[in-house]
């Protein structure tokens, strides 16, 4: 009973230690957001300060850039929601015959590297003249998010009970409408939590608007926060910070509020798939 | 189940039915699919043995070369090194830093205080949420010679370090652990609420040490999550450019340059996307093999 109890009493200090470890980098961006003259220690401010903010959001480019990152990331998410919700239908519910194939497929696609179709993918911006383009990046961006987005989604699908839908089909409704209808507000959590795992991913994004965009005015965030890093990193710390905050801040604030979803998608998924 | 043995005349024309309905709930994603990620992978296929270049007379005029794409890259000691980088990434980084903290944590946090869970695990979450670029730049900022770290270790009568020069990979491999354990964190945490704790319990009772009941309980209730934790780490891994590029640019003198890094130089730095094209095709390449070993290892296991 005592060994139990120091057993259990160390892994209270392990796990405190590693959450202290993990906490301090990332505690350093925000302190310094508020600090007049902020370096790059972890320190107290000593002159608490706003300006920092202001000089980012007041920014007209970085306005821009924010608008951007939202339009790429937004338009994305409901695509690639709306895209897998539909996909993932027949590959759930129809007994077709290569399913298996596909689905392995896809499967397969989820996890090759999209660093490495790049160049592939520059190349073909360029033949359809659509380098510089929003729209271009945005269709390449929901298409290289589609497979995990189908996988996903055909997961928790196969979570709702089948026997709901087929006596509203008895009652003559269509296989769209009962998509609509009795498989979406069932399947919430699990599009929650495709949309926000396509979301993060989205705007954490650098490398494909850095690769597909060049026009100032089109840059997402993530590209505009890299080139104020390589030109001012170096002296304007509580600007770095503060921009830094505030592109992080998305994320946080939809990771915070859909957590439930998140956790009770994860458990619908890891259910559905063993 | 009745229709299927009395009436296969219908069967049919309702299987044709059901594979037009199928095929448009499909059509959008694999329209997007087809164009925008399978058309590419071919495409790399394809350049690979090309001398496709973004300016020049290469540019109009792409000319198929064979194997000299190939043979320039196995020439190449910088690629021998990138090849090399990659591996000592993956593997401390991604195989054995994401996984084995994700499992510890999974494992420790186990029937503790449901608020310290949340609060312990909130903190890992938050490097996951963190967009890569930020995570670059804290951790700069962190171990820069001037940096939390440094400070730190004054505090402790320690010289400081400059950590991104004296050890870039160090430094990559702790950034990229930082991020990316709060997966393996949930999916271990996930299947390890799937083992029924009445076999803990009955092996307990029957004497079996914690470290038994690991090794000869957990492990193996849990190994179809390892293998695919496994998978999806060894890719993701293998395709991270930006926390590189952000945090490092590859140096110093190519000390953590990459695969992903040396493709985006030859590529879009040097403009040879032929010579790109090829170490694209060498990433895809490594990441199936891989795949494939793993499922090899697992298969084997059984």
């Amino acid at each position: 009973m005592k060994n139990k109890k120091t057993s259990s009493a160390l892994a209270y200090i392990v796990l405190t230690l590693i959450a202290i470890i993990f906490v301090i980098p990332l505690l350093w961006v925000f302190v310094a957001s508020f600090d007049a003259n902020a370096t790059q220690v972890l320190k107290m401010p000593e002159h608490f300060t706003l300006t920092n903010y202001q000089e980012v959001i007041t920014d007209r480019g970085n306005q821009q850039a924010f608008l951007n990152g939202l339009f790429l990331s937004g338009g994305q998410t409901i695509l690639v929601v709306l895209f897998s919700l539909l996909a993932a239908y027949p590959l759930s519910r129809f007994p077709l015959k290569n399913k298996q194939k596909l689905l392995m497929t896809i499967l397969f696609m989820t996890s090759l590297p999209i660093t490495a179709v790049m160049v592939p993918v520059y190349q073909l911006f360029t033949f359809f003249n659509l380098t510089d383009s929003l729209v271009g990046t945005l269709l390449f961006l929901t298409a290289s998010s589609l497979p995990f987005g189908i996988w996903m989604m055909k997961n928790f699908m196969d979570g709702v009970p089948i026997e709901l839908e087929e006596s509203a089909w008895i009652d003559g409704a269509s296989k769209l409408s009962t998509l609509y209808k009795v498989i979406v507000p069932l399947m919430k959590s699990g599009m929650y939590t495709v949309a926000i795992f396509t979301f993060i991913g989205s705007w954490g994004n650098f490398f494909v608007p850095y690769i597909l965009l060049s026009s100032p005015k089109k840059l997402p965030a993530s590209v505009t926060l890299f080139q104020f890093f390589g030109q001012y990193g170096y002296a304007a710390y509580g600007q770095l910070a503060a921009y830094s905050v505030l592109y992080m801040l998305p994320t946080f604030i939809l990771y915070y509020f859909s957590q439930n979803h998140m956790s009770k998608g994860f458990n619908m998924g890891g259910a559905a798939k063993g | 189940m009745q229709n299927h043995q009395n009436r296969p005349q219908k069967r049919k024309t309702k299987n044709r039915q059901m594979f037009k309905q199928a095929a448009w709930f499909l059509t959008p994603s694999l329209l997007l699919l087809l164009i925008f990620f399978i058309g590419p992978i071919i495409m790399t296929l394809f350049f690979s043995f090309t001398n496709l270049s973004l300016t020049g007379v290469a540019a109009q005029n792409i000319q198929f070369v064979g194997f000299q794409n190939f043979v320039q890259l196995f020439k190449d000691p910088k690629f021998f090194s990138s090849f090399k980088n990659t591996l000592i990434f993956l593997l401390f980084s991604g195989i054995i830093g994401q996984q084995v903290l994700g499992f510890l944590l999974a494992v420790l946090m186990k029937n503790k205080h449901k608020a310290f869970r949340k609060i312990v695990g909130g903190t890992v979450m938050a490097g996951w949420v963190t967009p890569e670029l930020i995570v670059a730049i804290i951790f700069v900022s962190f171990l820069h010679d001037g940096g939390t770290l440094n400070r730190f270790m004054a505090g402790l009568q320690l010289q400081p370090i400059s950590w991104l020069f004296t050890f870039p990979m160090v430094s990559v491999v702790v950034a990229n652990i930082w991020q990316g354990s709060a997966l393996s964190m949930l999916m271990f945490q996930s299947a390890l609420d799937g083992i029924p704790n009445d076999i803990e319990d009955a092996a307990k009772i029957d004497g079996a040490t914690a470290w038994q009941r690991m090794w000869k309980i957990t492990i193996p209730m849990i190994k179809s999550t390892i293998f695919t934790n496994l998978v999806i780490i060894t890719l993701s891994t293998l395709g991270v450019f930006t926390l590189l590029y952000t945090m490092t640019g590859g140096g110093p003198s190519g000390a953590t340059s990459t695969l992903p890094v040396l493709m985006y130089e030859q590529a879009f730095v040097n403009y040879q996307l032929g010579y790109g094209t090829a170490i694209s095709l060498i990433i895809l390449g490594i990441g199936i093999i891989l795949s494939l070993g793993y499922i090899r290892l697992l298969k084997t296991e059984d």
